[in-house]
């Protein structure tokens, strides 16, 4: 049997230096470190999420009460905000179905923090000091999702209609769903992952920000122009590293896009997901106005020990666990 | 009728790709933390063996191909087709000259070859590694040469051409190997 670890010993013992220091620099800069709930009862309605669900059964539950683990702690820390947190940092393990692979293990974990009174580019900065010290890079490129459209592909993602990404992306050879896909984002997404990715961030890190409003998940959208949304992400080397927004605070808008998610997964024959009304309603209670970031820790690991496979910095992966 | 999801995709896994049996030779995820998560393949066509690299959306179901392989050995060429038996039921299948391709000239009388069979029919048929055959025509060798020196062109029994050491003659017996259709060694008779 393959007991051993997937990781070297040498790995395990530079990855907890790297996470002393990402604790000592938030101790810094007074962000209190929280622990939320790994299981829940409600989850993500993100259409391309798979959550992993368990039942409990104990006092009061004597027929089973369906759990959903975490994919990622936002919605609690979200409501520890609203309840007056102040700073908040996590690092903590979330869980995705369906996907494994390089950069991908099913437990992985996760750094998530909090800023009050930061908006998105207050943030790409503090994630831009956090990778130059624990990666000794240089200060990052900061870009905008249409900037890099125009730069890499000559077009303009915000007022291309699909058509015209159709166009654009059928001489890449895809396959053949760029033919018949409907939806603008997939292409859009398919785009960036194939030919923009893998020609950015080699250097030094990229921020990418302003992301077409249709991929706002939980940001909010910018006051000046409505078309994109306040929300970031980080690439560096081939590796997407972090996902930040200038947080959503509308709890009416907030519903609208659980709600919208679920009529997407109803069309695309996916189970709807329950919907975080405690979230929804810590929202209408008031979230301090705010920007928030999850930063891949394994991933950030593997830029740092120069690894090309997230098992190379993780004690055991799926395959071992 | 079975179909896979690419969750299924793993390398050998037969499937019917843009209306063809084709096989996954490679197979990689590519998950963006929000939106569309992306299979990156390389396909390889059956039949006409050409390799494709495509972009599948995670999630899509694909028709599983109706392909298997089996061992059978060669009886005849009737001019038309080639004639294979497996050993134990006596079954025979023949063969057109599209499926049988490039291997007509490594094929021996009673040796077992991999037929692969799509929907009942053969479209590929590999020969044996290593095959021996007769030489039937080559210049004669300069005396005294022992080792390879570039060496000479060979005719086999079965047409094929091979380089070989300038010391083999005609009527003697070659293995060589069918996959790189180069000459091993002598066979002694």
């Amino acid at each position: 049997m393959d007991w051993q670890p997937s990781a070297s010993i040498a790995s395990l013992k530079s990855r907890a230096r790297i996470m002393a220091t990402i604790r000592q620099f938030f101790e810094q800069r007074q962000v209190m470190e929280v622990e939320t709930p790994t299981l829940s009862q409600t989850t993500v309605t993100d259409v391309h999420l798979h959550t992993f669900e368990t039942t409990f059964v104990g006092p009061g539950f004597a027929d089973g009460k369906r759990l959903y683990m975490q994919t990622s702690p936002e919605f609690h820390m979200k409501r520890l905000l609203c309840a007056g947190s102040g700073a908040i940092y996590q690092m903590s393990k979330a869980f995705r179905n369906e996907e494994s692979g390089r950069h991908h293990n099913p437990e992985f974990t996760m750094l998530e923090w909090y800023q009050p009174d930061y908006d998105h580019m207050t943030l790409i900065n503090e994630v831009d000091e956090l990778l130059q010290i624990v990666l000794g890079t240089q200060s990052c490129d900061i870009i905008t999702y249409q900037q890099l459209f125009m730069t890499y592909l000559k077009l303009d993602p915000l007022s291309a209609d699909i058509e015209m990404i159709r166009d654009v992306a059928l001489p890449y050879d895809f396959g053949d769903f760029v033919v018949t896909e409907s939806n603008k984002d997939t292409l859009l997404q398919c785009l960036f992952c194939f030919v923009i990715e893998p020609q950015i961030g080699l250097e030094k890190p990229i921020a990418v920000y302003n992301f077409p409003a249709s991929q706002a998940a939980l940001a909010q959208l910018d006051s000046t122009d409505e078309r994109v949304a306040r929300r970031f992400e980080f690439y560096y080397r081939g590796i997407e590293l972090a996902n930040g927004f200038h947080e959503l605070q509308d709890a009416t808008e907030q519903l609208d896009r659980f709600k919208q998610d679920n009529r997407e997964r109803q069309q695309d024959g996916l189970v709807e997901q329950p919907i975080d009304y405690r979230l929804i309603e810590a929202l209408a209670h008031g979230l301090p106005n705010c920007a928030g970031v999850a930063l891949g820790i394994d991933r950030l690991v593997m830029l740092a020990l120069k690894q090309s496979h997230i098992q190379d910095v993780i004690s055991f992966d799926v395959s071992r666990s | 009728m079975a179909t896979v999801s690419t969750n299924e995709f793993k390398n050998g896994l037969k499937l019917m790709f843009e209306g063809e049996p084709s096989t996954i030779i490679e197979n990689e995820t590519v998950k963006p933390g929000k939106g569309q998560a992306f299979n990156r393949v390389k396909i390889r066509k059956l039949i006409t063996g050409k390799v494709l690299e495509k972009t599948i959306k995670s999630g899509e179901s694909f028709e599983v191909a109706d392909v298997m392989e089996c061992d059978l050995s060669y009886l005849y060429n009737d001019g038309e087709f080639w004639h294979f038996m497996n050993n134990e039921s006596f079954e025979q299948i023949a063969a057109d000259a599209k499926a049988v391709g490039d291997a007509t000239k490594w094929l021996v009388e009673q040796d077992e070859c991999i037929i692969t069979l799509f929907n009942g029919n053969p479209i590929i048929v590999t020969p044996p590694n290593f095959v021996e055959l007769e030489v039937t025509e080559t210049d004669p060798g300069l005396k005294g040469d022992t080792a390879g020196t570039g060496g000479k062109p060979a005719t086999l029994s079965t047409g094929a051409v091979v380089r070989v050491p300038l010391f083999i003659q005609i009527g003697e017996v070659l293995k060589v190997d069918t996959r790189t259709g180069e000459y091993v060694s002598r066979v002694s008779k």
